[in-house]
């Protein structure tokens, strides 16, 4: 297959039209405007439907419309307007309805910056919306990985019933680099037909979806029957990636373009004699957990480094509950839109471990 | 072999396109590349800069503060980036439109006037393509056949027309370090 260089927000608009997104609703906002602007001219090309939405409110909510009717809809945004579509993420879940949903996140809070950022791990993995809710989120740290969780993201949504999130920060979304396209493996997914409102189509009633359940009882089978879903993600859709880990003595834990940054200085850290690995969750929900905890708790690992594009850290609550006190954790992180460098990386690295010795 | 190279200028100088060129070249002699945008408020009016990396290993950091290269289109590029580049590193200059000099004695400097050579050859649109030009020659980490195959594939049907002037911008760039 011929490489191809993309940029990240056009790549992933385009890998949403392969996974067959029949619906696209959106409002434009720096640094994902790009999603916007290609589905504008390509998605009426192929027959699909295209709405600039007239606020982020507005988009989530046709998504529900569209994905309650059985189609495969998506919507996108940056941080300020992800915090808008809480209320609808909510409804979404408790209506059970399959969207795909895309974060290219900038630095908070409030309006904050147009530059990247990850400040937004506790709303993607906690939910900013109210109730009780999950949502798979995929985290790519490349273009390539971008495509192809978005094309698997439509997948896990209509699996599950239920919204699926990709994040990234913005540098991923305005940045180019070559990929490939290729068969993302497709999953046997349960027909729609019992729960779509397609009308009647012959049935004996119509299909209705709705997030109210007046009983308490039945808002609690509701909920148990919800949680099960979870429970199902959590055991199927945990994924990260661990590399020079093998004889690590510091672990750094990091996911997006902190990630790839840490690859770099892991080279700097191995040529220097340190004995750095990195460990990067793919999912940030499920937080890959066991596997964390499995790898800390070997003796060759001395200390665990958390970087995140964060201010207070937010990824490092889950490291915590995956380390808890076996191992000593410190942290790095730059916010606002400050990118960390490979310098930074590589003296809280060496610090991490100073500490130790 | 990894070379990380900043790219700045004015809006509209072309040193994204620059960039963006010098990755699709990588990327067809089956380097790994990546193209990174400034996309602040500088892009809404100010200095414009892309940061590019060629490498035989895969990609890991695709910012850095240490260029191996920089390619300074305007004055405010060559005072922001300059104290940054790599010790032995090379710097690139646009010398139609910065006066200044590379201060540094610890970098090779090459003065490229590339607007008086666009106007040469007969298109001020062209001045980018006599810094690439210049990049290939200095650096030799990529093919100039690479870069006409480039060029012949990037104007096509009406546009065609553009081919001979882009190669000879390009070729006549990488006469002025040779």
């Amino acid at each position: 297959m011929e490489k191809e260089l993309w940029k990240g927000n056009e790549a992933i608009a385009e890998a949403a039209i392969r996974a067959g997104c029949d619906c696209y609703f959106g409002y434009p906002i720096t640094p994902q405007s790009e999603v916007p602007e290609y589905m504008s001219v390509h998605m009426p090309k192929h027959g699909r439907v295209f709405v600039q939405a007239e606020s982020e409110l507005a988009a989530i909510n046709m998504v529900y419309g569209a994905g309650g009717s059985g189609m495969r809809a998506m919507t996108t945004s940056s941080s300020p307007g992800i915090s808008l579509m809480q209320e609808g993420i909510s409804y979404l879940i408790g209506s059970e309805i399959p969207a795909v949903i895309v974060n290219c996140m900038r630095g908070g809070p409030g309006l904050g910056t147009i530059q990247p950022g990850q400040s937004d791990y506790f709303q993607a993995t906690r939910g900013g919306g109210n109730g009780d809710y999950r949502t798979v989120v995929l985290s790519p740290s490349n273009i390539q990985e971008a495509v192809d969780f978005i094309q698997e993201a439509f997948d896990i949504a209509d699996q599950y019933r239920n919204p699926c999130m990709v994040v990234f920060d913005g540098l991923i979304g305005q940045m180019m680099e070559p990929i490939e396209w290729h068969d993302i493996p497709k999953r046997n997914l349960p027909s729609k037909d019992t729960w779509a409102t397609t009308g009647r189509k012959g049935r004996a009633v119509h299909n209705t979806l709705n997030s109210l359940y007046m009983d308490p009882e039945t808002c609690d089978k509701h909920n148990e029957h919800l949680a099960e879903k979870f429970a199902e993600m959590e055991k199927n859709e945990v994924r990260w990636e661990e590399v020079q880990c093998e004889d690590a003595d510091l672990v750094i834990a990091a996911y997006g373009t902190p990630a790839r940054i840490a690859l770099t200085a892991l080279d700097t850290l191995r040529a220097e004699g340190i004995k750095a690995g990195l460990f990067r969750p793919i999912t940030v929900w499920p937080f890959p957990e066991k596997a964390l905890r499995d790898l800390i708790s070997q003796d060759h690992v001395k200390a665990v480094l958390d970087v995140e594009m964060s201010s207070t850290g937010q990824m490092i609550d889950d490291v915590r509950l995956a380390v808890e006190d076996r191992k000593p954790i410190s942290y790095m992180g730059r916010a606002g839109g400050v990118i960390p460098t490979v310098e930074e990386i590589v003296e809280a690295a060496k610090k991490a471990l100073k500490e130790v010795q | 072999m990894k070379k990380e190279i900043i790219i700045s200028g004015f809006g509209g100088q072309g040193g994204l396109a620059i960039g963006k060129n010098l990755a699709e070249a990588g990327m067809a002699e089956g380097l790994n590349v990546t193209w990174a945008p400034s996309y602040g408020p500088e892009m809404r009016g100010g200095t414009a800069n892309c940061s590019v990396v060629l490498s035989d290993k895969p990609v890991g950091s695709p910012v850095f503060n240490h260029p191996t290269e920089l390619i300074a289109l305007n004055e405010p590029s060559l005072a922001k980036f300059e104290s940054g580049v790599l010790s032995g590193g090379l710097v690139l200059v646009n010398s139609d439109v910065v006066t200044d000099k590379v201060s540094r004695s610890d970098l090779t400097a090459y003065y490229i006037p590339c607007s008086k050579i666009a106007d040469e050859v007969g298109n001020p649109k062209v001045s980018n393509m006599v810094m690439l030009g210049a990049y290939v020659a200095a650096t030799k980490v990529l093919k100039p056949e690479t870069i006409e195959k480039m060029i012949e594939e990037m104007f096509t049907g009406a546009k065609a027309k553009f081919v001979p002037l882009n190669i000879e911008a390009f070729r006549r760039g990488m006469a002025c370090v040779q």
